[in-house]
């Protein structure tokens, strides 16, 4: 079953802005998605539109079977939406935060408060709960935009860039946590600019660009097609240029450093036993971008 | 999926804003209509003499009552929607599976519930002053919940509209006091000269308020059935404009 089937969406703005332009999309049921794209590529646009915050120009929405102009109260009930950009009431508490949303949701009031003991406790802000949410620090707000997402027990949860400005030890929980909701059988999209965070998460990966989708494919497939890897060398001593090695293509970034570009058919050993034979050590070594980002930024361009 | 939960969590927000700003939202108008009873009724009121058979004082409180049920349905609805809007705490409802006949009619009632209670509290003052009985409560009541809706109404399709803060106090500014002031709230038409009693016909609060004057204390320049004809002719256009921007999603969805 398809938690979420999309079919020739079309979104064109007042101004005449063609913001997507036939979008095709099939998300199954219980994945982790990644939908990635630069910035103005259409992400926001999509997900507003399954959110029911865009009107679409034309095309097909459905959320579990469910169609979003003709089924709507059903396939809204099914998603839960955590947006890029703060937007909750300042002035009320974390806990009216969360039971609003559940009544929205028609829950009724002494389920909807066990809800969302159960949500807060979930993304740690339990504590919070009388606190008023203007005064929650950054991490917090979208641990609270997640705890609100989720207490009406959706199937399919969006989160637009979730981890946005979060410190990497709240990030990292926030990982363990949709990792843990979504082993729960809850269906997840995901957009980040983060591309570890994509790749550390997802199965599945959409590429959008322009407002059409680029790339569609699994995770391990769409790594796989990688050719060479990319990896920063710390040498023991100086250097005067770079070392010419055949196969590999070797760049000197500075006297004790070298950028060098590896071929998975050649791999990293054969490197090491030619760069120890010219007496230089390697000290360290670090990949020199995360590798979905060389792929992300080869389809973009 | 159960409605009426989305509908009273609405209304319970929207009733817990404004008692808990009461400073700013139920005690300037007892202090106002304190002071319009001290000034308008005692000071000028006694020069003044009788209007229609009747004491000035005792003549302006229908006027200065619902003058109050207007001004504060208006606007908590457009306050109100308005900030949901700025904060885009709108989009809370969007994703939500809320009609859009649930969202209205909550924050109307939200209005609704403010004016009355302000109206209340401005008649519970008035009786300090006056020794004002109602003569047909079920015609007070009718005028008080009619009003208050078509206010309420009338905000929050300034809300829907409305692009900055300047955009929800033009209206309530510039409009609804001056024609709330003309409405005959402290004067009756006939003291008017012929050209301006034609002119004053031509404002609907006028029949509002003698509508309810004629509740309270049994006067009114108008036909009341007029009054309530137009009220309810106002309410069902203006309910079908709100639903009809809220289905287009016109000033909350990009």
């Amino acid at each position: 079953m398809t938690a979420l089937s999309i079919q020739n969406l079309k979104k064109t703005y007042g101004n005449g802005f063609e913001a997507l332009k036939g979008v095709d999309l099939e998300v199954e049921c219980g994945d982790f998605f990644a939908l990635l794209g630069p910035n103005g590529a259409g992400k926001s646009t999509l997900i507003g539109i399954i959110s029911s915050l865009v009107n679409k120009t034309s095309g097909k929405v459905r959320v579990f079977d469910h169609d979003l102009d003709t089924d709507r109260v059903a396939a809204k009930t099914c998603i839960g939406a955590v947006p890029q950009e703060i937007n909750f009431n300042q002035f009320e508490t974390c806990f009216s935060v969360v039971l609003n949303q559940a009544g929205y949701y028609g829950i009724p009031r002494k389920l909807a408060k066990q809800r969302t003991e159960q949500c807060l406790r979930q993304v740690e802000l339990w504590d919070k709960r009388d606190t008023v949410s203007r005064r929650l620090s950054g991490g917090m707000k979208r641990r609270l935009m997640i705890a609100r997402a989720m207490v009406h027990s959706p199937r399919l949860l969006i989160l637009d860039e979730p981890t946005a400005g979060v410190d990497i030890e709240i990030r990292r929980s926030m990982w363990e946590m949709m990792q843990e909701v979504n082993k729960q059988g809850t269906t997840i999209i995901l957009t980040t600019h983060y591309l570890e965070e994509a790749e550390s998460l997802c199965r599945n990966i959409a590429i959008i660009n322009n407002g059409e989708i680029v790339e569609k494919s699994a995770m391990h497939q769409l790594l796989g097609r990688m050719h060479t890897d990319h990896f920063v060398l710390d040498v023991g001593r100086s250097l005067t240029g770079a070392p010419a090695i055949a196969g590999y293509q070797i760049e000197l970034v500075s006297e004790r450093c070298l950028e060098v570009a590896v071929p998975k058919s050649l791999g990293l050993n054969r490197l090491f036993q030619e760069l120890s034979a010219r007496q230089i050590e390697v000290l360290s070594l670090r990949n020199k971008s995360n590798r979905l980002e060389q792929l992300f930024l080869d389809l973009v361009q | 999926m159960n409605y009426s939960v989305a509908f009273s969590t609405i209304l319970i927000k929207e009733i817990r804003r404004f008692t808990r700003i009461w400073p700013q939202t139920l005690l300037p108008p007892a202090i106002t209509t304190a002071l319009y009873f001290l000034i308008f009724g005692k000071l000028i009121g006694d020069r003044i003499g009788l209007v229609h058979g009747i004491r000035y004082m005792d003549y302006i409180v229908p006027g200065i009552i619902l003058m109050s049920v207007i001004s504060h349905s208006y606007s908590n609805v457009v306050s109100s929607f308005y900030s949901t809007k700025f904060q885009r705490h709108i989009e809370e409802l969007l994703v939500a599976p809320v009609p859009n006949y649930v969202i209205l009619s909550g924050y109307v009632c939200g209005g609704i519930a403010r004016g009355v209670l302000v109206g209340l509290v401005v008649a519970a003052i008035s009786m300090i002053f006056t020794d004002t009985r109602i003569l047909h409560w079920d015609i007070v009541a009718a005028v008080f919940v009619l009003t208050a809706t078509l206010f309420a109404l009338a905000g929050f399709i300034n809300a829907v509209f409305a692009d900055s803060f300047d955009d929800i106090s033009i209206i309530p500014n510039f409009i609804l006091t001056p024609l709330s002031y003309l409405g005959g709230v402290f004067y009756s038409v006939e003291m008017l000269p012929g050209i301006w009693q034609k002119v004053a016909q031509g404002n609907p609060i006028l029949y509002m308020i003698n509508a309810f004057r004629y509740g309270m204390i049994g006067v009114s320049d108008v036909q009341i059935q007029i009054a309530f004809a137009m009220t309810a002719g106002f309410i069902l256009l203006l309910a079908s404009l709100s639903l009809y921007l809220l289905h287009k999603g016109i000033g909350i969805k990009n």
